[in-house]
């Protein structure tokens, strides 16, 4: 019986070890935002963005269709301008893609795309001057 | 009776505060990007990007068959550029969408042939409007008539109903869209009088193609303004709506017929 008691026990710490030393990359996605294009903040504070910027684009969506509203803070071609891939200037391809990467580990049907164009355009030295003035923008989360 | 009065003359000119300084920056902006003529013209036309359109401006366009071109397809050729369409395969599919298309007439009596550009008149009373079930096809407060495809279930009653066949249809999925135009399969579509050029106080591409093109007979504006050209020429010339029997009030008129 303490043969197996012993044997028991030995697999719990393999088991216990083995999590410890893999733990650190296993959960999330594995999007690379690259800051020399995105500079250090999004529109508003990272948290928020995780969590609230469907409704954001969702809005923009209305107001620019039906009311002719061209704002760029929160248009979908300003986010595109800084999160696409500074490899193909996508944001969507596999799961290092910015959109992609987050939607696939949540799971979430991503339709954007269908539609609006995909790929930044202008390159990324023209958009500097679409992100907020260095006072308006909430700080973001430091990678 | 003087108090509404007051509040609008307060409120006009609070727009016009508004205004003044838009144009003082984007001024300073333009100066920087585009030669000075092309500025002034711009700035004739555009509202700051935060402002929604209004009902106070009508966009209309006035064509000149007898100006058009026969053989000249730079309208057609500009806005699919513009709008991102690919050009008609050859030979041409049935499902090719078309925004706008080259019309030829014949008087079968005399053989006098002449030609015009026709794409969505951007009707006034849009019956593509009233049958759509789910209200993605809709008339912004200027006049212009687009479908929402956010909401368009691609069931094509719009295009049953339009009388001038203006409407398409996306049967292909589509990559590399333009940015500014978004399109894909499932949905309709047609026309936008290039509504994202028109907020910039740009003209419709197929107008400007038509300038550049030495022909000058498509003519953009605003039909509410006394004081545009295109009202001042509706206002002193005969010019026709097509198919006026219907009574939708097109924005788009032609004359030279
Ligand atoms: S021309 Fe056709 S598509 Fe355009 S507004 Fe009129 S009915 Fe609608
Ligand atoms: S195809 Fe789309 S826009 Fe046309 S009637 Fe149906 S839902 Fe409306």
């Amino acid at each position: 019986m303490w043969k197996w008691t012993v044997g028991i026990i030995a697999v719990l710490c393999l088991s216990i070890a083995y999590a410890a030393s893999s733990s650190a990359p296993s959960v999330g996605p594995k999007i690379v935002i690259d800051k020399t294009r995105s500079g250090d903040h999004c529109v508003e504070d990272t948290a928020f963005m995780r969590k609230n910027h469907m409704k954001l684009l969702l809005h923009q969506r209305d107001e620019t269709m039906h009311k002719g509203i061209r704002t760029t803070k929160y248009s979908l071609k300003n986010c595109i301008s800084c999160h696409a891939s500074t490899k193909d200037n996508r944001v969507i391809g596999d799961d290092e893609h910015f959109c992609q990467g987050c939607h696939t580990y949540a799971a979430v049907t991503l339709d954007c795309w269908e539609c609006h164009a995909n790929k930044a355009r202008p390159a990324p030295a023209a958009i500097a001057t679409t992100l907020p003035a260095p006072a308006e923008r909430v700080e973001g989360e430091k990678k | 009776m003087s108090q509404p009065q007051n509040n609008e003359n307060q409120s006009a000119q609070a727009v016009d505060e508004h205004r003044r300084n838009f144009i003082g920056t984007s001024a300073a902006l333009a100066t920087l990007t585009i030669a000075p003529g092309v500025m002034v013209y711009g700035l004739a036309q555009s509202k700051p990007a935060d402002e929604p359109v209004s009902n106070k401006v009508r966009w209309g366009m006035l064509i000149d068959s007898s100006k058009c071109a026969d053989g000249c397809t730079d309208c057609v050729t500009a806005c699919f550029t513009e709008n991102g369409i690919s050009l008609p395969s050859t030979p041409p599919k049935e499902t090719d969408s078309q925004w706008i298309r080259k019309v030829e007439l014949k008087d079968m009596r005399t053989s006098r042939t002449q030609s015009l550009p026709v794409m969505c008149q951007h009707c006034e009373e849009p019956p593509c409007v009233d049958v759509c079930p789910t209200g993605a096809s809709f008339k912004r407060a200027d006049g212009i008539v687009l479908v929402d495809r956010h909401i368009c279930i691609g069931c094509r009653y719009c295009m049953m109903a339009c009388p001038y066949k203006a409407r398409s249809f996306v049967h292909e999925t589509l990559t590399d869209q333009n940015p500014d135009v978004p399109r894909g399969k499932g949905c309709v579509e047609s026309c936008t009088m290039c509504v994202q050029r028109v907020d910039q106080g740009l003209n419709p591409a197929c107008a400007d193609a038509c300038t550049k093109a030495g022909h000058q007979a498509i003519l953009f504006g605003d039909l509410n303004d006394p004081n545009s050209e295109i009202a001042k020429r509706i206002a002193s010339k005969a010019t026709v709506q097509l198919r006026a029997d219907l009574a939708l009030n097109p924005g788009i008129r032609y004359e030279g017929f």
